[in-house]
């Protein structure tokens, strides 16, 4: 007993000394740290959305030698999508690195709401790009956190707008009967203000269907929809949840061309257990399906044919993945930004935030980033951190395995979003006492 | 040689009751007392605060608080995430409700409202025993998640994510993120000094082995005259109370942010009641052994493995998962009685050492 | 007033008025059962013959239907669907015989006489391993198990019954009756009974404890690939279901701990208790309450029968 301890012992001690060796000294790095989850319950999302960010920043690093010719370091923390994980994450990647952390994308509306208050005064900015907390699109009262190019608010706006157009006009959805099957935690329950404010102006019915997390087990409450008949069903689903939705929708024989899930409940993942059956579901997104884009042959040319893909190739052009990519891209914009703004090319989190919140996009933009046509071009301001807030429908379309785009680019109903958001960003800035600052 | 009773004499009824009855024990104590009150806040910063101290101080007192419950009235306990969520809510609602009050007393209150709910969900072990209770206070965890969430009075009526107002404490300010950590390390510390000291001299005392009597035969300790309804419900009362100020901490101090369905779920009850199995059931300093395993091991193992040896994270967090399950597996074949059975060997050897026979 | 009648008259009412819902809430209530009683079967195989409260067995059925997957995938187009099944299934259970005798010789012998709860956390660890090695081995991806099993509704007179939960009913239903032949009329099954009554007896009577633990871990791992198999092909197979364990829980304590037919009935009870309430009276809870009404469903019963419906009497003595 005694010699093996001794051994053990001897054994971990190797290996913390090999821990502590100091690697040699490089070239000027950006940090950009990616708090990811390739474990637990939401990896089978995690996974694409972390590659896509990945394998975008190493083409820059690969193709143009970096950003401005400074490589950009990505450095993963795996979280689990735990939010006590990611608030260790979050302490140890903040100041690592010769830039230090430039920008966060937590990848939760947990994590992003418990790192808000954090982040804000370590100043460095957040980009939860549509998810997290609607409110933060106020960027008087949340000068650090991003939330563009559009939110969760915007995007409920953006369904009505859209059932109501398929109904034959919004006068038409009097009478009619939305349920909305959310994930039973803050981030399923941020539509439901704005569909009941909503449902006050168009008379429309609201109804409201809860699913526990991990939601493996959902018979009663596609029962409750079968019980209620409504007419549309929209979903704030997550993980295991949206795939066994879809198959009890089937299930239950509801039209899945008036199922409409949230941008998160609109992946290949999500729509595959059901196979033929999950045919015609539609889901809102912010940015094209395919892999149809020069960016992303770029991302086949540099990085998959030298074997340095994070994920399989195959899977390259999924629906998360190009939200991962996306992702990167605007980062990369934003780092672009802040090395112009501040005529220095050794930044910090606080610069990227002045880039964040100077970024335009337009088709020219797109184009020469090699996405033309990927989304509708936007911009964010001082004031509005959500930028121009398009969204999409897509459908899935089992036969050729793919999600097509079915409408066009629909604004949200901007007036009465942006005055929610005011109202809950006013509500923060009080209990926090936090004095909006002047953007004028 | 360095530690051991010879030569220590006891002249007096009072030294005979000490906590620490050995010369030795009271210099470690006091030297580690030392170090945590005034050489660690100099050098405590984000990090360290965030990631390690505060976790195991407030693992710590939950620890303590179950293993109360699970170690010395023997009642097993699942609800521990839930007792966390009353305490952590609880804080919330007084703080906003009553914005002057002073955050010690939130902390204390909360520990309150959680004793009360405790005892509310501890009247089935009156009937119910062993692993049956053990399943059935799932039932809390299940419920007062599910009620956190639900009932919108509990956070304000707007998203039922609860995050921390900034408040002060003797003019520092030690909870919201411009809070200095070593203000918020020191105030912790001393939460969990403090009640540590309580819970030690309640366990050595009449209440403590009422509590005993039922864990180690309740039929017997009942015929002995030790009443099981107020044995128990106390059990369960000054546990939850722990926890619940647990949950407090973990909300108002260390996350500052927390969502019940998340923050407090089923997860954490295995968290805390591994923690007091691999410390050691029914011991003090076990608990704290324990929160600290339970707390560190996976942020030392990703130290090493992630950026040490160079894993890639993903593959850190596999092997991470795998050890954690091997090592706990290991521990309770080599030493089931936990490691602060372990410690006690030590100084057994101690006593001897260095010229054992 | 308004709450009273919401609570007590409300529902009747509307089952009154809905019948057909409401019949077809009491169907897939009790299909949803026969999907809890697939997991707690194992809880209480483990239970019954080695006294380890098996914390590990949602693990389980992830781990085999992982196996099972990711076996199909490796074979690829080159045979016969029917045959890849088959091999993959055979295959499965063979590595679940594997599991068992690891999980006999390198956690259960070690522990032999230990406190029960030191062995139900032993067996959280054991999870913790499983999901880490299954996850290394296989990928954390959503896969999707198809092995063939029908996928549709049938409509009786209205009535929406899923094929692939009448399958697992079929299935479940086999199952026990298989077992029940098993545990009554085979050697081995008396020996296992032997275990399950008394340890010391069945030890002096030449049965061999190691040998029993490792059958009926096995079984409790083919138990697990069924359920696996079942829960997996409705959501694809990945992480989440292990989480399925907490589903069995309130069923085992229902029913007992060391009954089979416990575990049956308590899954019918908790099925079809909680999707009733879920659905009849939503509008006195707003609905997700299945999580915790199935406790506190079972709490209630226990407070009549402290060892469960069908449990052994527990007789204390001093």
């Amino acid at each position: 007993m005694k010699l093996k301890s001794l051994a053990i012992l001897a054994a971990s001690a190797a290996v913390l000394a090999t821990s502590v060796t100091v690697t040699p000294a490089s070239a000027y790095e950006y940090m950009v740290p990616q708090l990811v989850y390739r474990t637990g319950p939401y990896a089978p999302n995690g996974i694409p959305l972390a590659n896509g960010f990945i394998d975008y920043m190493n083409m820059l690093n690969e193709r143009d030698g970096g950003i401005n010719g400074v490589k950009v370091k990505v450095v993963e923390c795996e979280t689990a999508y735990n939010t006590k994980v990611s608030v260790e994450c979050y302490e140890n990647l903040k100041n690592e690195g010769d830039s230090g952390a430039l920008v966060f994308n937590p990848h939760s509306t947990g994590v992003t709401y418990a790192l808000i208050p954090k982040a804000t005064s370590d100043e460095i900015p957040i980009l939860s790009m549509g998810y997290g907390r609607t409110s933060a699109a106020d960027g008087t009262v949340f000068p650090y956190i991003f939330n563009f190019p559009t939110t969760y608010w915007s995007q409920a706006s953006a369904f009505i707008k859209y059932i109501g157009d398929r109904e034959g006009g919004m006068d038409k959805l009097k009478g009619k009967k939305i349920a909305l099957v959310y994930h039973n935690s803050a981030y399923g329950k941020e539509p439901i203000k704005t569909l009941e404010v909503l449902g006050e102006k168009y008379g429309y019915e609201l109804m409201l269907l809860p699913v526990d997390h991990p939601g493996q087990e959902q018979k009663a409450t596609w029962l409750q929809v079968r019980r209620g008949k409504p007419d549309w069903v929209f979903m704030w689903g997550w993980g295991v949840m949206n795939q066994v939705a879809i198959k009890e929708a089937a299930g239950i024989r509801f039209p899945m061309d008036k199922f409409i899930g949230v941008w998160w409940s609109g992946s290949e993942n999500d729509v595959a257990p059901a196979g033929e059956a999950a045919n015609g579901y539609l889901a809102g997104t912010m940015h094209a399906p395919g892999s149809d884009f020069a960016a992303i042959d770029a991302i086949k040319k540099y990085v998959y044919a030298k074997g340095n893909g994070a994920g399989e190739e195959s899977r390259v052009g999924e629906v998360l993945y190009n939200r991962g990519m996306l992702e990167a891209v605007f980062t990369a914009e934003a780092i672009n930004n802040a090395v112009n703004i501040h005529g220095t090319k050794e930044i910090r989190g606080k610069h990227v935030r002045d880039g964040l919140e100077a970024l335009e996009m337009t088709e020219a933009d797109f184009a020469r980033i090699g996405l033309k046509g990927f989304m509708k071009p936007f911009k964010v301001t001082c004031e509005d951190h959500e930028g121009g807030g398009p969204v999409a429908i897509q459908q899935w379309n089992a036969k050729d395995g793919k999600w097509v785009m079915v409408s066009d680019w629909i604004e949200p109903m901007k007036d009465i979003i942006r005055t929610l958001v005011k109202e809950d960003a006013a509500a923060f800035a009080k209990e926090n006492n936090i004095t909006p600052r002047n953007c004028g | 040689m360095l530690y051991r009773e010879t030569g220590l004499f006891k002249t007096s009824y009072q030294a005979d009751q000490a906590l620490f009855t050995l010369t030795q024990d009271r210099i470690l104590i006091g030297l580690i007392l030392l170090v945590a009150f005034a050489i660690v806040p100099f050098m405590v910063n984000d990090y360290w605060s965030k990631a390690i101290l505060l976790p195991f101080l407030i693992y710590s007192l939950v620890a303590l608080g179950l293993n109360i419950l699970v170690g010395y009235c023997g009642q097993i306990s699942l609800g521990t995430g839930g007792f966390m969520a009353v305490g952590a809510y609880g804080a919330y609602k007084l703080m906003t409700g009553f914005p002057d009050m002073n955050l010690i007393l939130v902390v204390v209150l909360s520990g309150g409202i959680a004793a009360a709910v405790g005892v509310l969900f501890g009247l089935p072990s009156l009937r119910i025993k062993g692993f049956y209770l053990a399943v059935a206070t799932l039932a809390a965890q299940f419920f007062l998640i599910w009620m956190f969430n639900k009932v919108p009075w509990f956070y304000n009526y707007e998203m039922s994510q609860i995050t921390v107002p900034p408040r002060e404490v003797f003019g520092v300010l030690v909870t919201g993120p411009n809070s200095e950590p070593a203000s918020q390390y020191l105030f912790t510390l001393s939460f969990v000094v403090f009640f540590t000291w309580i819970a030690m001299n309640l366990v050595r005392g009449r209440i403590g082995r009422g509590w005993m009597s039922i864990r180690d035969r309740d039929i017997a300790a009942e015929l002995l005259g030790i009443k099981p309804l107020q044995t128990k419900l106390s059990a369960f009362a000054v546990s939850s109370f722990y926890v619940g100020m647990g949950g407090a901490l973990v909300f108002t101090i260390w996350l500052g942010s927390v969502e019940a369905t998340e923050a407090f779920d089923i997860q954490q009850s295995f968290f805390v009641l591994f923690a007091i199995i691999i410390g050691g059931l029914g011991s003090i300093l076990g608990s704290f052994l324990g929160a600290a395993f339970m707390s560190l091991m996976p942020v030392v193992l990703k130290l090493i493995l992630v950026d040490g040896v160079g894993v890639v994270p993903v593959d850190a967090k596999h092997i991470e998962i795998i050890l954690v399950g091997v090592l706990i597996i290991v521990f309770l074949i080599n030493e089931p009685a936990g490691m602060a059975r372990m410690w006690q060997i030590f100084k057994e050897k101690m006593r001897l050492w260095p010229f054992p026979y | 007033m308004d709450v009273l009648y919401a609570l007590l008259l409300q529902p009747f009412v509307f089952m009154a008025q809905e019948p057909l819902i409401f019949a077809e809430t009491v169907v897939k209530g009790l299909m949803a059962g026969v999907l809890y009683s697939l997991v707690a079967l194992g809880f209480v195989l483990i239970f019954k013959a080695s006294g380890v409260f098996n914390f590990a067995q949602g693990t389980l059925a992830l781990f085999a239907a992982l196996t099972l997957v990711g076996l199909m995938e490796k074979m690829g187009d080159g045979l016969p669907k029917a045959a890849i099944v088959v091999i993959a299934i055979v295959a499965t259970i063979g590595v679940m015989i594997l599991l068992a005798m690891i999980v006999e010789r390198f956690v259960l012998r070690p522990l032999v006489n230990q406190e029960l709860i030191i062995l139900f956390m032993a067996t959280l660890g054991l999870s913790y391993v499983l999901e880490g090695v299954g996850d290394l081995t296989w990928g954390s991806d959503v896969k999707v198990l198809d092995i063939g099993l029908p996928d549709g509704v049938f409509d009786i007179g209205g009535v929406y019954v899923e094929q692939l939960d009448v399958v697992a009913a079929i299935v479940a239903g086999s199952m026990v009756t298989v077992l029940a032949i098993f545990f009554n009329k085979t050697r081995i099954g008396r020996a296992l009974r032997a275990v399950a009554d008394d340890h010391q007896a069945a030890l002096s009577v030449g049965i061999s404890l190691q040998q029993i633990w490792v059958i009926v871990w096995s079984v409790a791992g083919m138990v697990a690939l069924v359920a696996g198999v079942m829960w997996g092909s409705k959501s694809g197979v990945q992480f989440s279901l292990s989480l399925i364990a907490l589903k069995a829980l309130p069923v085992l304590i229902l029913g007992g701990f060391t009954s089979i037919p416990g575990a049956i009935v308590g899954g019918l009870i908790i099925g079809l208790g909680e999707k009733v309430v879920e659905v009849f009276w939503y509008d006195v809870h707003g609905g997700a309450v299945e999580n915790w009404f199935a406790y506190m469903l079972a709490l209630v019963f226990l407070m009549f029968r402290p060892q469960g419906l069908f449990g052994d009497k527990i007789i204390e003595r001093v």
